[in-house]
This record gives C-alpha cells, structure tokens and sequence, in this order.
C-alpha cells in the first residue's frame, strides 16, 4: 500500500506538472543560478537558473516514460522467450536458456554504454537498449511457470481434445503465467529506472531531455555536491529512490499474493527474489 | 567433484566467451552508426574517408575477412590502438585495471564481511528489531543509486578534508612507503566506503534469508536437543551451511560490483577502468571501449565459473 502511494503521488506530479509549474522551466527562468532551497523555489535552482522542483516534476514525466516502455519490451521479449522455451522444451528450451544465460552473464551496463555510444544518445535509443539488456530475469521465471503449467491435468485434456500449440498458449498457459508478469513487470520497471539514471549520469542520454538522471549529471558536473547544494543534489535521488522502492514493494505484495510459500520469509526484496532465480535455475 | 559436472560448466563458460567476442565484433558492424564517420570531422573529402577505412580494415568483407582478422588478433592480446590517447589499448587497460581492482576488491571485502555479520544477527532471531531495521535498512541502501550516494558523501565528508578527487596527491613525492600508502589509503576511503554501502544490504539479507532456511533443518534440532546454547547452534552449526549461498554470490555479483565501479571511479577521479569507459564514450574511443567491454565481460564469466565450482566443490547436492 505504501509503495502505491508513493507511485500515485509521483505520477500525479509528473501528469499534473504543467497545471503546477506552468511551461517547462526555461534557461535563466528562476533569479539565480545555483540558489539555495528558498520559499519561492523549495529546492533551490539549477546551474542555469531553473526551478529544481518543477525540473523534478518534468524529469519524472521522463524517467517515468522511459521506465515504463523499456519494460513493456522487456518483459514483452521475456514472455515471448519464456512461453516458446517452456511450451516447446528440449532443443529449442535449451537454446533459448543458453542465450538468456548468456545475455544474465554479459554485464548489462557495460553493454549499454556500449551500444549507446554506438548509436548516440536519444530518448528512444535509450528506451531500446534498456529494453533489450534487462529481459532475461523475467524470461526465466516465465519459463518455469510455463513448464508447470503445460504438465496440469486440464492442459493435458484439452491437448487430448485435439487442440493445438496456439489455442494451448492463448487459452491455457498465458491466462496462468498473467499475474506473474504483472509481477515481473513491476520490478522490471525499478531496473529500468535505475539503468536510466545510470546512464543519464554517464551523459549517455539526450542532453536536451530532463530526466532524474540528466538531473544528477548536471548537479554533479556543475560541482553543486562541492560547494553544498543539498536541494540540487538530494532532490533526483531522492525521487528515484522512492520510486525504486515503490515498485520494488509493489512486486513483492504480488509476489507475496501469488506465492503464499512466501508469505513467512517477509525479508525477501523483488530483487533478491530475482537473483534467487538466477542463481538456483 | 564429478569429471561431467566439471567439464560442462568449463564448455558453457567457453561457449559463453566465444559469444561475448561474436557479439562484441557484430555490434560495431550492424548498428546503425558508421564508425569512420564518427571518428574523422565532417567535411573530409571521399578519398580521406576510403583511405581511412582501408586503414582500419573495414574496406574488407565482413565475413570471414574481418572476423578472420579480429579473432587473430584478440587471441593474441591486441585490441588495436585508442583514438584519445594513441597508445595500444592492452597497455592502457592494464595500466587502469590495477586501480580498478584495488577499489572493487576493498570495497567486496568490506561489504562481504559486514554483510553477513549483520546478516547472522538479523537472521539468528527473525522478527526482532535488529531484524526488521536491517531488512529495511538493505531494502533503501539497495534502492539508491551508488554515484548518487558517492555525491552525497562528497558534501558529507569533503567537509573534514577527506580527499574527493583521483588516487594520489598530484605533486606530493611521498618520503617513504609509510607515507604513500597512508596517501593512498585516504583517497580509497571514501570510494571504497560508498561502494561497500551499496553492495552490504545485498550480502546482509542473502545471508539472513540463507540462515533463516537452514535454521528450520532438523539437525539443528539435533544440536539444540544435545543441550547446545543457542550461540553455539549458530555459530557452529547454521553459520557455515549459510555462508555458502553468500560466498558464491560475490563471484554472481561481479557484473553488478563492477557496474557500481564504473559510475563510482567517475565521481571520485579514480584512474580505473570506469573513468576509462567513460572518457572512452566522451571521445567516440572503439577500440578501448570494445576492449574493456571483452575483458570486463570474461572477468564476470570467470567469477561466475568460480562461484558454480566453489559450489559444486562444498556442497554435493548440487554437483549433478
């Protein structure tokens, strides 16, 4: 419940930011450059004069969107994977593990900065990349849903009945690996979030855009951390921490909803739940 | 250890690698963005441009020509030579991966021991208060991100003279040993401290989560029905069977650790492979990039090979 408040209010500032702060906030548009958290702008200003809460509230409809369509791939590629490995089994299963093994091994940031340096910086490359790196978690836990779920006696009898693998998959499998993609999705979202910003920082992001990572880019490479700027600097951490932690709450209660073994081992984080995948395959 | 298990994991982490050096080939020649065009300044004329790529061998067929060439040469240790700085790539890796290594290995070293003592103690009595603030505590350490965390404890701790920038007072000739570890030692603190922070929660509930499990197996009931204090059932008996899952999870976290590294060395100026990738990236330097790609890469697979022996090796449940 409190990670659907905490998601609730920021999407409610990112959806509502142009009725609060007007426009988004231009160059030179606050007083002074680098001001300290005032009544007039609560979190102070930017290296160029901005409005440090209303380039929060922008930078949330960025972060936010990019979180969001970056999972929508990933988790798309990682059902698509999981369903045909676990629905088709032996050569075909081991081919598609060995190549989510492969892409779980290969060091994800280091292959985004790669690719991203390759096809520049922009806000779909972005999206793309995150996409592509981030899918084989979930692909692995839909796959061994998927396995259970082929060998259920209702599945078996409708195969009987003369149905084939697309009816099987629509009507059987995907209805009963549904919720765990919800929960896959959710914490797939904090990853994507969190390789964003990483990235933003590296200045690996469109440097028009303002997203909570191009925010701490710029707090950190104007020196605001140096000379004490607790507004600038706290500001898009904070907001990506919460947000983190929202989601991350989020598929742990589907989780906890979904697998009632879970329910005594409260301590479980959505990403230790992950990495449990991925180490005991 | 079975002869099949061992040969397995040895041709998967093979496979892996042969993969990793596919792939990293592959990346520059079917993305959109032409390599030679990024590196001259526009308005080269034609001739300039073939003459460059006829240079770099990229006039050649993709396959096998190329592919043929590059195998040969990453086999035998040459990335070709960086853009920025004109020197050969293997010889600048080698040179920032020492400092690389010294902030991942204190930073691993840290968090790893810390991790499990708060781990056991959390773990040990689930529930408690000591419990639920550590589980809490790791779930936000786990949420913020590392640089960010390396920001703050510049404005933090940059304000009692702790230096913030690179690994050496530049222009500081040290009298003796002594005195030049001591000045190295302040410049790892703080980085080494941040990326410890980050990495304890992880360790901290795995290795909770791990004790809790091993807490409900029948033969600690055995040791506790033998008349053992409850410290004794711990220590001697739940600790070492839950210090295994969390041991081999250094050698899974590597990808991860090395991530933490690579924002972190460029916050702090630490001459690394991270400040490395990140100017790399600034000045469109390939060859580097690909390099510290292939090596960070089969360093992970290497570790993570290790992790599935040490397992295989103390634990023959799993050995197959």
């Amino acid at each position: 419940m409190a990670g659907l408040a905490i998601l609730s209010a920021f999407v409610l500032l990112a959806v509502t930011a142009p009725l609060l702060f007007g426009a988004p906030p231009a160059l030179g548009s606050a007083d002074a450059p680098l001001a300290d958290p005032s009544w007039k702008y609560l979190l102070g200003t930017d290296e160029v004069a901005r409005d440090v809460l209303a380039l929060v509230a922008y930078g949330g409809r960025i972060s936010l969107v990019v979180g969001f369509l970056a999972t929508l791939i990933s988790v798309g590629i990682g059902t698509l994977v999981g369903i045909v490995a676990g629905y088709n089994g032996r050569r075909i299963d081991t081919f598609l593990m060995r190549v989510t093994d492969f892409f779980l091994v290969t060091p994800a940031l280091v292959l985004a900065i790669l690719v991203a340096s390759i096809v520049g910086p922009s806000l779909i490359n972005v999206i793309v990349i995150i996409g592509f790196t981030s899918w084989p978690a979930t692909a692995r836990v839909i796959r061994a849903q998927t396995l259970s779920v082929k060998e259920r006696a209702f599945v078996a009898r409708s195969r009987a009945y003369g149905a084939g693998a697309p009816h099987l998959i629509r009507r059987h499998i995907l209805p009963n690996v549904w919720s765990l993609i919800m929960a896959s999705s959710t914490l797939t979202v904090a990853t994507a979030i969190f390789l964003e910003t990483t990235l933003a920082f590296l200045g690996l992001a469109d440097p028009t855009t303002t997203s909570w990572g191009t925010m701490m880019n710029r707090a950190f490479v104007s020196g605001a951390a140096g000379l004490g700027k607790w507004g600038y600097v706290f500001a898009p951490g904070v907001a990506v921490s919460l947000v983190v932690i929202a989601f991350t709450f989020i598929g742990r209660a589907f989780e906890r909803i979904l697998n009632p073994r879970l329910r005594g081992r409260q301590a479980d984080t959505g990403a230790i739940a992950h990495a449990e995948v991925v180490v005991v395959p | 250890m079975s002869r099949a298990y061992l040969g397995g994991k040895l041709l998967h982490a093979l496979l892996t690698i042969s993969a990793i050096m596919v792939l990293n080939f592959a990346l520059f020649r079917i993305l959109p963005g032409d390599p030679v065009r990024a590196l001259l300044p526009r308005g080269i004329p034609a001739e300039q441009v073939a003459a460059t790529r006829a240079h770099l061998g990229l006039d050649q067929p993709i396959f096998p020509d190329q592919f043929i060439s590059y195998v040969a040469a990453t086999a035998s240790g040459d990335f070709g030579y960086s853009f920025q700085y004109r020197v050969p790539v293997t010889t600048l890796i080698v040179e920032r991966a020492g400092p690389t290594v010294l902030l991942v290995g204190t930073a691993s070293l840290l968090a790893i021991v810390i991790g499990i003592v708060i781990g056991t103690l959390a773990g040990a009595r689930p529930g408690r208060w000591f419990d639920s603030v550590t589980v809490a505590a790791s779930l936000v350490l786990y949420a913020l991100p590392v640089f960010w965390l390396g920001m703050i404890a510049i404005m933090i701790f940059g304000q009692f003279g702790f230096p913030i920038n690179g690994m050496l007072t530049p222009g500081f000739t040290p009298p003796d040993a002594l005195a030049a570890i001591g000045d190295l030692a302040a410049h790892l603190f703080m980085p080494a401290l941040v990326l410890a922070l980050a990495l304890i929660g992880q360790y901290a509930l795995f290795m909770r989560s791990a004790l809790v499990e091993v807490m409900t197996e029948d033969y600690i009931e055995t040791a506790r029905s033998k008349g053992l204090r409850e410290e004794q059932v711990v220590i001697r008996h739940a600790v070492p069977n839950a210090l295994l899952p969390t041991v081999t999870l250094i050698g899974i976290n590597l990808g991860v650790i090395f991530a933490g590294a690579i924002t972190l060395e460029n916050v702090f100026g630490w001459p690394g492979l991270g400040s490395l990738i990140v100017s790399s990236v600034a000045s469109r330097d390939y060859p580097v990039l690909q390099g510290a790609f292939l090596l960070i890469a089969v360093t992970v697979v290497a570790a993570n090979l290790a992790a599935d022996l040490v397992y295989g090796l103390l634990d023959p449940r799993v050995r197959g």
